[in-house]
């Protein structure tokens, strides 16, 4: 990518948060985003990030991809990860390990269950979503 | 297929004893009893955090979140919520009880934390500028590039009423006022100060590990404010992946025309540099940190000259704390007004913390200024870990001081706690209960600040190994009345007389501790005993005759065999070999083993 100026800036800008809001809405991509800070990986979020990997080529699943973030703040309860599928409510998973994340492929992906006991909750309201205004 | 609706009962240990078993019980029956099981799925969840209102039930997608539930609930829950689909209003969190410290509208209040400077990290692949940009990344920058004059600038930065987070509290307007004010300049700098030592925190090397273009876009902000051309992050060795991913991303943003040579084709200029730090708390302070970029030794020297007028090379220099930079964005792009809204009115905007010590649910919080210590601990942290007694709060570190139960309804901010004795410091918030020994941990922050004082002047050198000297006599059994007394003085004398805010911090521990602690100290000193069984000198283990059956598992675990006795004979320590290990104590079953 060449440098950029204001426009393009901006274009780029809106055509990232159209991508992303249909990943919310409607989009068929399910996306598994592990939390990859120093707490998350000290907890074994690497093993976790390469468990998702393998299940889901066992399973063929090809839509899904799996990203990385930072620190979600649940230091309690890493590693946590956080999986948003098309029809459910994105959900944020903690203290997985390989075992739950084979369970999250089997269940939450393919199955469309929450896994119980491992459900937890952003600390926070997103101030950014309604625009940042 | 997918179910319709989701309901999820909390099941963090908290609510769990209020009964959450028997609400998810009775949620399943009334689900399968509607024929709904197929529809609606029922699940226990970990703790949402808010335990103080539990047991707590939450409906998704509504996201319609239900506090004091009972068993006999579920039936209405499942009947209007789930088949009318009607809010059950009465269940519902009353929000006016929360309104108090963040007056901003769209705050979910059941909530307490609030994250301006956290508010991507978790949401976004720090190494990926677009989901950046996606999130009105470097939108404040266009802002303070085409739209706004350094004067505005500056005028929105106090309005918002913006503190530096790095310790002291300074406003940073004022900073970077002055650093613009400077006429006569060639050259100008931006730091970030990512030195961050204190021990138990790591607030801002998870910020750059989940958010790094946040100070990559304020620092640039900075530079077109004040007139500087280039910026350093001094960030320490210890941090690889956080000096990894603002690798990753100024590479990116040069790539992006955002950072380097007339950025956005705006004619303005800028870029930053890394400098890797070898982990002296010291270097921390800005004027040693300054040094220290130079290529010198890191040590302070005295201010004035403030590094905003003569720093870095002798330049006018503003330097700011991460998190501090990590707000500015923010405040640019929601106006000062809009910040100055959140907190008190002595600190606007949030704080983040890393909750630490013996407590439930650890980890980093963001709060808004004026929430009080008691909510952080018990609604977001979930109380005191394995039931035991609360007995002090220690923030700020090294430089900080203790906080007792009667204080916790304090609200935070930068003025109530130097009131307390204690400190905001950079944000380590560390929980003791009733096991830990207050004179101990005392030795400890004391220990590190002796352990990292450079040495340059005289007070802080002498008087804190004094100090240390002090605390280790008296942990040992052989205090005296007036050591107290003495500690008192010297503390009082390095806070007058040290060169830099390590040394004139430095007592800060012992003076809280001896104020809010004095029995303690009396019991090690008075009474030769530890009564938190912490301080080896003044503890023995001994073993209860009535309650030893003579399983040997004891006696087995002992690394000097100090422990004898045949088997289903009740066995007995020899105080001379034993070196107070605590094995035996963590080993038996049967709570035979005493510490005295
Ligand atoms: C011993 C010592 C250590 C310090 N360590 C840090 C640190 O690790 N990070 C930091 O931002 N500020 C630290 N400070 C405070 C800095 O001197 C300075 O006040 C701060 O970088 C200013 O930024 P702010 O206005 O954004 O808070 C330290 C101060 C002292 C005296
Ligand atoms: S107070 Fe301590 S750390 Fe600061 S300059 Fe003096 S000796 Fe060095």
């Amino acid at each position: 990518m060449a440098k950029m100026t204001l426009q393009e800036l901006r274009k780029l800008r809106d055509s990232k948060k159209t991508e992303i809001q249909k990943r919310d809405l409607s989009g068929k991509e399910t996306q598994i985003i592990v939390g990859m800070g120093t707490c998350g990986i000290a907890a074994g979020a690497k093993n976790v990030l390469d468990t998702f990997l393998t299940q889901l080529e066992i399973h063929n699943l090809n839509s899904v991809v799996v990203t990385q973030t930072g620190c979600m703040g649940l230091c309690y309860v890493e590693p946590t990860i956080e999986v948003i599928a098309p029809g459910m409510p994105s959900v944020i998973y903690g203290k997985v390990d390989a075992e739950v994340a084979k369970k999250i492929v089997e269940e939450h992906i393919i199955h469309k269950r929450m896994v119980s006991e491992h459900v937890f909750d952003r600390p926070s309201v997103d101030i950014i979503k309604d625009g940042g205004k | 297929m997918a179910y319709r609706s989701y309901i999820l009962v909390c099941g963090g240990t908290a609510c769990e004893s209020s009964k959450a078993n028997a609400i998810y019980e009775s949620l399943l029956n009334e689900v399968d009893g509607q024929g709904l099981s197929e529809e609606v799925q029922v699940i226990k969840t970990g703790c949402f955090g808010f335990c103080e209102q539990g047991p707590i039930v939450k409906i998704l997608p509504e996201d319609s979140f239900y506090v004091q539930v009972t068993p006999s609930d579920a039936k209405e829950l499942v009947e209007e919520h789930i088949v009318k689909g009607r809010e059950v209003k009465r269940l519902l969190y009353d929000k006016e009880g929360s309104k108090k410290h963040a007056k901003v509208e769209d705050i979910k209040f059941y909530q307490k934390q609030f994250r301006i400077v956290l508010r991507n990290c978790g949401f976004i692949d720090p190494e990926n500028v677009d989901e950046y940009i996606a999130r009105e990344g470097y939108s404040a920058l266009e802002k303070v590039l085409f739209e706004m004059s350094g004067d505005e600038v500056i005028q929105e930065l106090r309005t918002a009423g913006l503190r530096g987070r790095g310790g002291a509290g300074f406003p940073t307007w004022m900073k970077w006022n002055f650093t613009k004010q400077v006429k006569d300049a060639d050259q100008k700098y931006i730091v970030c100060n990512a030195d961050e030592g204190d021990p138990g925190a790591y607030m801002d090397r998870s910020t750059l590990e989940g958010d790094p273009h946040s100070v990559l876009e304020a620092m640039t902000i900075a530079g077109k404010t004040v007139g500087a051309n280039q910026g350093y992050i001094y960030i320490r060795a210890e941090y690889p992946l956080a000096i990894h991913r603002l690798e990753v991303a100024m590479a990116q943003a040069r790539d992006y025309g955002l950072l380097g040579k007339n950025i956005l084709d705006s004619g303005f200029d800028f870029d930053i540099e890394i400098r890797l730090g070898a982990g002296a708390f010291v270097c921390g302070e800005e004027t040693a940190l300054l040094a220290s970029i130079e290529g010198e030794r890191g040590m302070p020297v005295p201010r004035p000259p403030f590094p905003a007028v003569k720093g870095l090379w002798g330049k006018p220099t503003v330097i700011n704390n991460v998190e501090t930079w990590a707000n500015i964005p923010v405040i640019i792009m929601k106006g000062g007004d809009w910040f100055s809204q959140i907190g008190t009115h002595d600190s606007s905007g949030t704080k983040v913390f890393a909750l630490t010590g013996k407590i439930r649910n650890s980890g980093l919080v963001e709060v808004p200024m004026g929430t009080t210590l008691r909510e952080i601990i018990y609604d977001i942290g979930g109380g005191i870990a394995n039931d035991k007694k609360f007995k002090a709060v220690q923030t700020g570190g090294p430089s900080g001081g203790v906080i007792t139960e009667e204080f916790l309804d304090t609200p935070i901010d930068f003025g109530s706690l130097q009131k307390l004795g204690s400190m905001m410091g950079s944000g380590g918030m560390i929980v003791m209960d009733e096991d830990d020994c207050i004179v101990d941990v005392t030795k400890f922050y004391l220990e590190f600040s002796v352990e990292e004082s450079c040495g340059k002047c005289a007070p802080c050198r002498i008087g804190g190994r004094s100090l240390m000297n002090i605390l280790d006599k008296i942990t040992k059994g052989n205090g005296t009345i007036e050591d107290i007394e003495q500690m008192k003085e010297i503390g009082h004398a390095m806070k007058q007389a040290s060169l830099c805010a390590l040394g004139q911090t430095a007592p800060n521990p012992i003076l809280s501790t001896v104020k809010h602690f004095e029995a303690e100290y009396l019991a090690h000193i008075n009474d030769k005993t530890c009564p938190a069984g912490k301080c080896k000198s003044l503890i023995t283990y001994n073993i209860l005759p009535d309650l030893c059956i003579g399983c040997t598992a004891c006696a087995r675990k002992c690394p000097t065999a100090a422990i004898t006795g045949e088997r289903r004979q009740v066995h007995v320590i020899d105080q001379a070999a034993c070196i107070k290990c605590g094995a035996c104590f963590e080993t038996c079953k049967f709570g035979a083993i005493e510490i005295r």
